[in-house]
């Protein structure tokens, strides 16, 4: 138990827990770690004081508690990469009307906002801006590439996919899962996801350019 | 040195295992579904302890009206102010039972709570702009089935089928004893439930594929019954499920509504802590029947309202 409170505080202080859950449940995790710290050291305490011979048996199921501590500690999976997000359904955020977008050259956006902007106000509010888009890249069977973000509701199991084909200037080798940085312009062209009819708008790369993975691999509906 | 000579000899193809991509995907969703049920699990069991150990079971005998029948939409409604999701409120509902609250109510308390408390209908608000009545459907909908469970368990239940494992004699060791026994009994119990459910949502995720799903759809009886069942395979946190229902757009509103009601009230996970928090045969005839009704509800309400 001490090891487990030890374990989600260890993935709260790091960056690690950003690989699983949204941003915001940080506090929620670091509290419960520190509250299961507690309360192993309380279960010590009292046991010393308790009569000896007294012995009590946890449930044989709380056993298993030990794997998902294996997993996160020993194995640390990675984030979801393009095996996941190529075979669900490309999304899109649910939409809220758009807002004025702010001045930069090139204008970062997130791959989900882009998306949601090309694909439900036809790219009118992008105009003819160099606009800068950061995610993985993913094939589909036909080779065609896609720079792809998981979008985040509350943890990576009901992370979903926002693709963007790319056309244009597209670096001649890629290696799947590669994270980049792709500038640009909007591009009317789309296409169906044949998972889920879903739209994927494209977007004409000028430039792109390798960089790490970013330290919250996902994108948050906040 | 036995044991360890097998391990070496296959440690090739178990490094290759490991460096799939479907078992990655497959550990990656199941560390993420534990490591955020925890933080909810383990407040949901503060909040019990402190239930169970300083409040005194005469309070809820005043607190709640004396009829059975009337006790239940009330506790029902009472579950507005828990504030988390699935996993809190079943060790919450364990410890009203333990405090002498009838079961029927502290059940309906148990469905109610995390589909209806104002998070997760935020959540809803937020996910479905264009459709705000579906706050309103999965509100009405999740009360019904709550109080109609309720009703069900007065008339047809029996003590004898509700078995929670027995807790430890605390006596003469005083309260915080008492406090952090409790604490760390439950954490330790649903916990374990909480990682078989989280392996089977893991495992239904990595192994169906989607576009199953998409050639569902079509059909309104199908589709209603698809999403039904996926709530239950998926194990996703209620305060997330509203999204998760607002992406399968290919779906009509009716079929997505009934993702949202059945999905808090029983899932892989869910079914798993119910067990370890009230017993295996409580949960075995309880989940059928919380699905069924979930279901009859969610089409009622859909058809009147959405």
């Amino acid at each position: 138990m001490f090891l487990v409170g030890g374990a989600v505080l260890h993935a709260g202080t790091t960056d690690l827990y950003l690989r699983y859950v949204k941003a915001g449940l940080r506090p929620l995790l670091l509290v419960a770690g520190v509250v299961l710290i507690i309360a192993a050291i309380a279960t010590v305490w009292y046991e010393r004081r308790a009569q000896p011979g007294r012995e009590h048996h946890e449930p044989r199921i709380s056993w298993l508690l030990v794997l998902p501590l294996l997993a996160l500690v020993l194995v640390s999976p990675p984030a979801l990469d393009s095996y996941s997000g190529m075979r669900a359904g490309t999304t899109l955020p649910p939409h809220f009307g758009l807002t004025a977008l702010p001045a930069g050259d090139p204008l970062r956006l997130t791959v989900s906002g882009y998306a949601d902007r090309a694909v439900t106000d036809h790219g009118h509010t992008l105009g003819h801006r160099t606009i800068a888009l950061t995610g993985f890249v993913a094939f589909d069977r036909n080779g065609s590439v896609y720079l792809i973000r998981m979008l985040l509701n509350c943890c990576a199991a009901d992370a979903q996919p926002v693709k963007i084909g790319l056309s244009g200037q597209i670096p001649p080798v890629l290696q799947p899962d590669t994270w980049l940085e792709v500038t640009g312009t909007y591009t009317a062209r789309q296409t169906k996801d044949p998972v889920n009819n879903g739209v994927i708008p494209f977007f004409d790369v000028i430039q792109a350019k390798p960089v790490p993975a970013p330290a919250d691999p996902y994108e948050s509906l906040g | 040195m036995l044991v360890l000579l097998p391990v070496f000899a296959l440690q090739g193809p178990i490094r290759r295992t490991l460096a799939a991509p479907a078992t990655q995907n497959w550990m990656t969703v199941f560390v993420a579904v534990v490591v955020q049920a925890l933080p909810f699990l383990v407040l949901g069991v503060l909040l019990s302890a402190l239930l169970a150990v300083f409040v005194p079971p005469s309070f809820f005998a005043r607190a709640l009206p004396r009829s059975p029948a009337l006790a239940v939409p009330a506790a029902g409604l009472a579950g507005v102010v828990l504030p988390g999701c699935e996993c809190a409120s079943v060790p919450v509902a364990g410890a009203l039972v333990r405090r002498g609250v009838t079961p029927a109510a502290a059940l309906a308390f148990l469905l109610s709570a995390p589909a209806i408390n104002p998070l997760v209908l935020t959540a809803t608000a937020v996910a479905f702009p264009h459709n705000p009545r579906m706050v309103l459907a999965r509100f009405a909908a999740s009360l019904l089935v709550a109080c109609a469970m309720g009703w069900l368990w007065q008339r047809l239940g029996r003590p004898e089928w509700l078995r929670p494992p027995a807790h430890r004699s605390t006596d003469g060791h005083g309260k915080g004893a008492a406090f952090w026994g409790a604490v760390r009994h439950d954490v330790m119990h649903a916990g374990g439930f909480l990682v078989v459910g989280a392996m089977a949502a893991a495992t239904l995720k990595a192994v169906v594929p989607p576009a199953w799903l998409y050639t569902a759809a079509d059909n309104p009886v199908v589709s209603v019954l698809t999403l039904a069942v996926l709530a239950v395979l998926l194990s996703i946190c209620s305060e997330a499920d509203a999204f998760v229902a607002a992406s399968l757009s290919q779906f009509s509103l009716t079929a997505r509504l009934a993702f949202l009601v059945v999905g808090p009230m029983i899932d892989l996970k869910l079914f798993g802590m119910q067990a370890a928090t009230f017993g295996r045969g409580f949960a075995l005839r309880f989940a059928p029947v919380t699905f069924v009704l979930a279901i009859l509800a969610a089409v009622l309400t859909g058809t009147v309202l959405l």
